[in-house]
């Protein structure tokens, strides 16, 4: 177990290097520089101008040098500029050229300086992802329960009216990507001229104009029912119909099963056949399941967090990528290859616990 | 000239719409209150056997059953009559009236196909399924509008991107502003934010939804394929390195990889015609491997077939790739005779890319399940080669569940398209697309919701339709 756990964190540091190998080769296209210098500087420079800029920020050298500055392998780079200013990949701005390390990477626990939002990546991205954290607990809380539940309630008697009515409705829910509930949402529970919140508003049942909040911009300082629920709500539909279908499928297996019916002809009440005999051991595939729906919560985090508005993970990654902030980008690429690598072998490590009928050698 | 209301003359329906709608939630309700109230009441006859009525439950179920079919009449008295009607049927009496060509061309697929189903395999036994068959049916839908819209310039009532004064962000039904004697009179599903028919852009925009989503997900099924047979039959090195690979794409979160891959400035770097020189290779490869390995004992058929197959497939490829204005010329622009436009080359090479290691996971992991089998033994002693086995032993056996796939990655594609134009990635900002359209009407939802909620149900509709007509087509093989 112990070298099974080590080979795969070892797979996942060699997925890491090669992916941040490719984002920096990417962000350091020569368009992509140049757009960099640009917003940076002006948006009228000219193409010397442009040089001059790169050449004096340490852009101009090899890719492998700069990338090996980047893990804090290579020494970081020291350029006197054209215009006399000293500057250097340890020099923060504000901070004496002498006192600066000669290192400073990924392996000195430095993420370097976003261009973007002018501040340490490290300290941009623990904040981000607090507020991040925030939402996929909730969507956690509100997913993961109603998924089973529905996928438990349309297994135990497969072909039943309540089985397909769930079905076509879990079919609904991964039919309907994040960017079209969230709208319908909105249009629906946030419109103050139009869908429920008016109609409420005249009955007198809500006290503001609408019953949610289109924004959750608010919800960076104090999530509350009204501004938080359509987010959560949005990206926890989408993921529940894939789990719900997992578990109605795994649920109809196990009701198949020979134990199962060894306990009806026991006469063990339906009741208890589904709490007791059968929910354990349909459980398990829904696990993994669960665990791998996490990257594709991501993806939602994205979408549903420039929707909403929120201010967290998704759009900081959005923001870098549209600003080009490269060293942004290489964290953010970096947690999220952890996160997907990490629930991948948290659920294998977990469905060996679950499932005493697998072991790795 | 009047605004055109939901139902116009119509609105005697509403009534019994509303009515039908209330019973059956109502009474769906109830049904699921009654599962939980024991069943009683049976009568035991003389011989012994017990009968129970339907009970509270069943009736309940039935009553909820015929409510239900009592709401879709009404929903079809609406197409119908409006159909028949035009605008005096109200904004949705005139938007049917618009989609005649489509309800003509489905209504004749649909009586060709239950005409003929048990002489069609696969395809006749979906309309076995009434999932599968609504399915179907939502997926026609689409692809008829595409191309009534795309090739005969049918049912759209403006052109997509002309824009009318006076008509911006106007709900739908307004009378066009300042319209001639020819133009259709009215904005049926409104005005977005600049000015233009809201309608027509969700007609026009299923044409490039209809276009690259299918041919994407062929193309990533290429890919797929043709690197996941090997990766799963042989195994060893070359299915690690594979596999290592694929696993390193999937581990990008899609977003970013589209900023990536898509952004302008990429297109400049001439990246995205590299990776579309590779990528569309591998049909051709498909394709040759596939004549050569069947044909290869017989040299005269098979160097006709390939020698055909290969010289226009290369053609294409060729015409495709190259493109006059880019970094890649390798034809002249004499026999150059179509270009894709960039925007759409980019975002068909990137959801292609997104795409294909996903298949190659499923392929690899249905060759290696497959060529453990009796038949692929078989084959081995008769002295086969690999590609033989590969292409005509296994990947016919693994067509169920690709098929079923194929569907479902179908819908998923829609999806990610949807997200590049949510993000305004790719397709140019007045592009008619419904991601595009989307993102464009979401700034002012809360105010003005009817430009972004046309595509967004339009879009959610063939997603729908795809699922379904999977779900419907896994039912179907797995009862063979």
């Amino acid at each position: 177990m112990g070298l099974f756990i080590l080979r795969r964190v070892a797979v996942m540091l060699l997925t890491a290097l090669c992916l941040t190998f490719i984002v920096f080769t990417l962000t350091n296209l020569e368009p992509n520089l140049e757009k960099l210098a640009k917003t940076q500087g002006n948006m009228r420079m000219t193409d010397e101008q442009v040089e001059t800029w790169l050449s004096n920020r340490g852009y101009r050298d090899n890719l492998l040098s700069k990338y090996g500055q980047w893990l804090g392998v290579v020494p970081g780079y020291v350029i006197t500029g054209t215009d006399g200013e000293l500057r250097g990949k340890c020099i923060r701005p504000g901070m004496e050229a002498s006192g600066a390390p000669r290192f400073c990477g990924v392996v000195q626990g430095d993420w370097g300086w976003s261009t973007r939002f002018r501040e340490e990546v490290g300290s941009i991205i623990a904040k981000r992802l607090g507020a991040t954290g925030w939402l996929m607990l909730a969507v956690m809380c509100v997913m993961v329960p109603g998924a089973l539940i529905i996928g438990v309630l349309a297994g135990m008697r497969e072909g039943s009216r309540l089985d397909r009515g769930l079905s076509t409705v879990s079919i609904l829910t991964t039919a309907t990507p994040e960017y079209v509930s969230g709208v319908i949402f909105i249009a629906l529970l946030a419109s103050t001229k139009y869908g429920l919140s008016p109609l409420l508003a005249e009955w007198g049942m809500i006290e503001g104009k609408s019953l949610f909040k289109g924004t959750a911009t608010s919800a960076m300082k104090d999530i509350t029912f009204a501004n938080f629920t359509l987010p959560v709500l949005t990206i926890a539909l989408y993921g529940m119909g894939y789990i719900a279908r997992m578990t109605r499928a795994s649920m109809t297996e196990v009701m198949t099963a020979q134990y199962i019916r060894t306990a009806r002809l026991k006469g063990v009440s339906f009741q208890n056949i589904v709490m007791k005999h059968a929910l354990r051991n349909a459980l398990i595939a829904p696990f993994t399941v669960i665990m791998l729906q996490f990257p594709w919560l991501l993806n939602g985090v994205v979408i549903v967090e420039t929707l909403f508005n929120y201010k967290g993970f998704g759009w900081t990654l959005v923001e870098a990528a549209g600003n080009n902030d490269i060293e942004m980008l290489l964290g953010v690429s970096v947690v999220s290859v952890f996160v997907v690598l990490v629930t991948q072998l948290i659920s294998d490590i977990g469905y060996v616990y679950l499932n005493p009928r697998i072991r790795i050698s | 000239m009047e605004p055109l209301t939901w139902t116009g003359n119509l609105s005697f329906l509403n009534l019994p719409l509303q009515t039908a709608a209330i019973l059956f939630f109502i009474l769906a309700l109830l049904q699921i209150l009654a599962g939980f109230v024991p069943q009683r009441g049976s009568t035991i006859y003389h011989d012994s056997t017990v009968a129970g009525g339907p009970g509270l439950h069943g009736w309940s179920a039935r009553l909820t059953l015929w409510s239900f079919y009592l709401v879709l009449l009404i929903c079809a008295a609406f197409l119908v009559l409006g159909m028949l009607m035009g605008t005096s049927g109200g904004i949705i009496g005139a938007v049917s009236r618009q989609f005649v060509p489509v309800w003509v061309a489905l209504a004749i697929t649909f009586f060709l196909s239950l005409r003929y189903r048990r002489r069609l395999g696969l395809y006749g036994k979906l309309f076995d399924s009434t999932i599968g068959m609504v399915g179907f049916g939502l997926v026609m839908f689409w692809v008829f509008t595409a191309i009534f819209a795309g090739v005969f310039d049918m049912i759209y009532t403006h052109a997509p991107l002309e824009q009318a004064s006076g008509m911006k962000n106007k709900l739908p039904g307004t009378p066009m502003n300042g319209a001639e004697a020819e133009d259709f009179q009215w904005y049926l599903f409104g005005g977005d934010n600049l000015a233009r028919d809201v309608f027509s852009r969700m007609v026009v925009g299923s044409v490039t939804v209809i276009l690259i989503a299918p041919l994407a997900t062929i193309f990533a099924f290429m890919v797929g394929i043709t690197l996941g047979l090997p990766a799963g039959y042989y195994g060893g090195r070359l299915d690690t390195v594979l596999s290592f690979s694929a696993n390193l794409i999937l581990a990008f979160p899609v977003i970013l990889l589209f900023y990536l891959l898509v952004t302008p400035e990429i297109r400049e770097s001439g990246l995205p015609n590299y990776m579309a020189v590779v990528l569309f290779v591998f049909p051709l490869i498909f394709l040759g491997v596939l004549i050569n390995s069947r044909f290869h004992t017989q040299p005269q058929k098979n160097t006709l077939f390939l020698v055909l197959a290969l010289g226009i497939g290369g053609w294409l490829y060729l015409t495709l790739v190259s493109d006059q204005s880019s970094v890649i010329r390798l034809l002249p622009s004499s026999l150059d005779f179509f270009n894709i436009p960039g925007g759409i080359l980019v975002v068909f090479v990137s959801v292609v890319f997104v795409n294909s290691p996903t298949v190659f996971r499923i392929v690899r992991g249905l060759a290696m399940d497959i060529k453990t089998r009796d038949y692929v033994a078989a084959a081995q002693t008769r002295g086969e080669g690999p590609w033989y086995i590969m292409l005509w032993e296994i990947l016919p056996n693994a067509r169920g569940p690709l098929i079923v796939d194929f569907c479902l990655r179908i819908g998923y594609t829609t999806i990610l398209l949807g997200t590049l134009g949510f993000f305004g990635l790719g397709l140019p900002p007045e592009s008619p697309d419904w991601g595009t359209t989307i993102n464009d009407g979401r700034k002012l939802l809360s105010i003005f919701p009817h430009p972004a909620l046309a595509p967004a149900l339009a879009l959610l509709s063939l997603v729908l339709g795809l699922n379904l007509l999977a779900d419907g087509l896994r039912e179907e093989s797995l009862k063979d």
